[in-house]
């Protein structure tokens, strides 16, 4: 249906144009920021005059270079472990949940399904999980990492969807030629859900590089960090010494220090914002299929 | 033919039947006793004195002594405050937005504009909590971006985390700037589902643009606004602990100490774990409660509710 515009419409679209390109523009330009900061060169950076706004103050890359020396290294290593093991973990038994919450016609179905249901509305809360773990012995071992957290509710009901809406005439036909379930599920239904299983493969991954309160609870050895709690420490508790000891060099430490924090952010952040155009799709659908009550 | 009971006889033959859902099912249940059940079954340590040596079933019991021990000592009240407070602030700037900007997305007509601006209001929910935090505490010291734009507005120039007035501030406006743009794709899928035969009948009834929003659309997604609200308000005292655990420092617990921050602060980092349980379970108990509440409210009043 046509209609003629009339003027006060006019004006709204233009100012809702502006206002949300505002919005856009404050959502994306703290990292753009960053990006410039992390160019800079201290002792102009430190001045804080508004140039470093829209390009870098001076240029150097010597905060790179201290980001690269230092034990980021370790904490990406030990990151990927905990996003590979950790995702393969948690799809393993999220295929295993959606396969049987999904079948029908079994005797304890619904028992099963209020149990899982069950822990979304209630737990048992963070000092008796954390006593738990400490009682399996698994404090400070990369299983406590790996396990506790594999599964999660709210993942499994999403591939659930998925995998209910698969014909179930595709499933007997296999069963009369012999197949088991376990066979189904990864012979038929997997192949048939794939972007249900890219959605949550993409939740668990995103949500394992990004985690660290389980980190910073359960793991005492540096040598199994992950990159965030490294991160942590330059970007929030450490003191600028900490962070750059070079000593007796003419560049302000202070200086050099928040450059470094900008750099680190920059280099840490970077496989996220690489992907992030082309799966941020795949996320949107996810939390479409999630909201989809039942 | 019998009614089917259950007996042995039937249970032995639906599981001989079924045997491979249910040999699937071990691992996963086996998952869920062992991390969600027996730590359920563990919130009995906030009525006993844990050690140690006795482990969690093995300490006496000591009945409602860590809850009297809360709820007579210094930090109960400020904490149940800061918690509420920050909770209803955040509920009241937070929940609203996305709502708001979907709408003014759904106003948009030009597609490419459009996706654009979602896709980048999407970015900060996928950078790490951790950097976002790094983030609020270097824009918000006394030399940092922010301080630096707003002293152009004559806002004195400090570091904004070691003043307990301006955390909630701080707190709150950042998880606008987190949230706002994710928040708002459930709206947006609503919206994409209106009908839109709605808007012409209301334009041939005479209905202006902003009409049209009140009288339509409106109405069209509030299903939707109101399970998210529902879902909301279930969260309303679990408030986000683990980046007010990365921001705030001992100078501002005036404000910014929540109750499950000083659970954390109490249990893991002090070692004082039945007492910092009981805070935990009166926390969780609140919670229980609201969600039951506001749910049987909606469900009289608009028929939609979570069960």
């Amino acid at each position: 249906m046509v209609e003629k515009e009339s003027n006060a419409s006019r004006i709204f679209n233009v100012v809702n144009y502006i206002l949300l390109a505002l919005i856009g523009i404050i959502c994306l330009y703290p990292f753009l920021y960053v990006v410039l900061a992390s160019f800079s060169n201290p002792n102009q950076f430190i001045k804080h005059d508004f140039t470093v706004l829209w390009k870098p103050a001076g240029f150097s890359l010597e905060a790179y270079k201290h980001v690269f020396t230092g034990e980021l290294g370790t904490g990406y290593l030990n990151t990927m472990i905990y996003v590979i093991a950790g995702t393969a973990i948690s799809m393993f038994l999220t295929f295993l949940g959606a396969y049987v919450l999904s079948r029908k016609g079994y005797l304890f179905k619904k028992p099963l399904t209020f149990l899982i249901m069950f822990t979304m509305y209630f737990n048992g809360g963070l000092i008796p999980f954390y006593l738990w773990i400490n009682q399996l012995n698994m404090i400070d071992t990369r299983w406590a990492i790996l396990i506790p957290m594999a599964l999660s509710t709210y993942n499994m009901i999403v591939m659930r969807t998925a995998f209910a809406s698969v014909p179930e005439s595709l499933i007997e036909a296999a069963k009369l030629d012999g197949a088991n379930d376990f066979t189904c599920l990864f012979r038929i239904i997997i192949p048939l859900s794939k972007a249900t299983v890219a959605v949550v493969l993409l939740f668990y991954a995103v949500s394992r590089w990004n985690e660290w309160l389980p980190a910073s609870m359960f793991l005492r050895s540096r040598e199994m960090y992950p990159l965030q709690l490294f991160l942590r420490e330059i970007l929030l508790t450490s003191s600028a010494d900490a962070i750059v000891n070079t000593g007796g060099e003419a560049t302000n430490v202070t200086a050099l220090a928040e450059i470094i924090k900008y750099a680190t952010i920059v280099v840490s952040t970077l496989p996220i914002l690489i992907i992030y155009p082309f799966v941020q799709k795949y996320f949107v659908s996810g939390v479409m299929i999630g909201g989809v009550k039942e | 033919m019998n009614k089917p009971s259950l007996t042995l006889r039937t249970i032995k033959k639906d599981i001989q039947k079924n045997k491979w859902i249910y040999l699937m099912a071990i691992p996963v249940l086996a998952f869920y006793i062992c991390f969600s059940y027996i730590p359920m079954a563990g919130i009995q340590i906030a009525f006993k004195d844990f050690n140690f040596g006795a482990g969690i079933w093995g300490s006496p019991w000591v009945g409602l002594k860590h809850f009297i021990s809360f709820f007579k000592g210094p930090y109960a009240w400020r904490i149940i405050r800061n918690t509420l407070l920050l909770s209803f602030y955040t509920i009241v700037v937070c929940f609203p937005a996305p709502i708001l900007f979907a709408l003014l997305l759904n106003e948009a007509k030009n597609k490419l504009f459009k996706r654009t601006i979602q896709t980048v209001s999407y970015l900060p929910h996928f950078i790490s909590l951790v950097v976002i935090c790094g983030l609020i505490k270097e824009f918000t010291q006394s030399t940092g971006l922010v301080s630096t734009l707003l002293s152009l507005f004559g806002v004195t120039q400090e570091t904004m985390l070691l003043n307990p007035d301006r955390f909630r501030a701080v707190y709150i406006i950042s998880d606008l700037w987190q949230t706002i743009g994710w928040n708002s794709i459930i709206y947006l899928a609503a919206l994409s589902g209106v009908d839109p035969t709605l808007y012409d009948a209301a334009a041939v009834d005479g209905a202006g643009r902003f009409r049209r929003v009140l009288h339509v659309t409106l109405p069209c997604i509030m299903p939707t606004i109101i399970i998210m609200f529902i879902l909301r308000i279930g969260q309303f005292m679990t408030v986000g602990y683990d980046k007010i655990l990365l921001l705030y420092n001992s100078s501002i617990y005036e404000t910014a100490d929540v109750i499950s921050t000083f659970v954390y602060r109490k249990g893991v980092v002090e070692s004082n774990f039945s007492f910092s349980a009981a805070v935990g379970v009166f926390n969780s108990l609140v919670n229980f409660i609201l969600v039951v509440i506001v749910n049987k409210i909606s469900a009289k009043v608009s028929e939609t509710s979570l069960w």
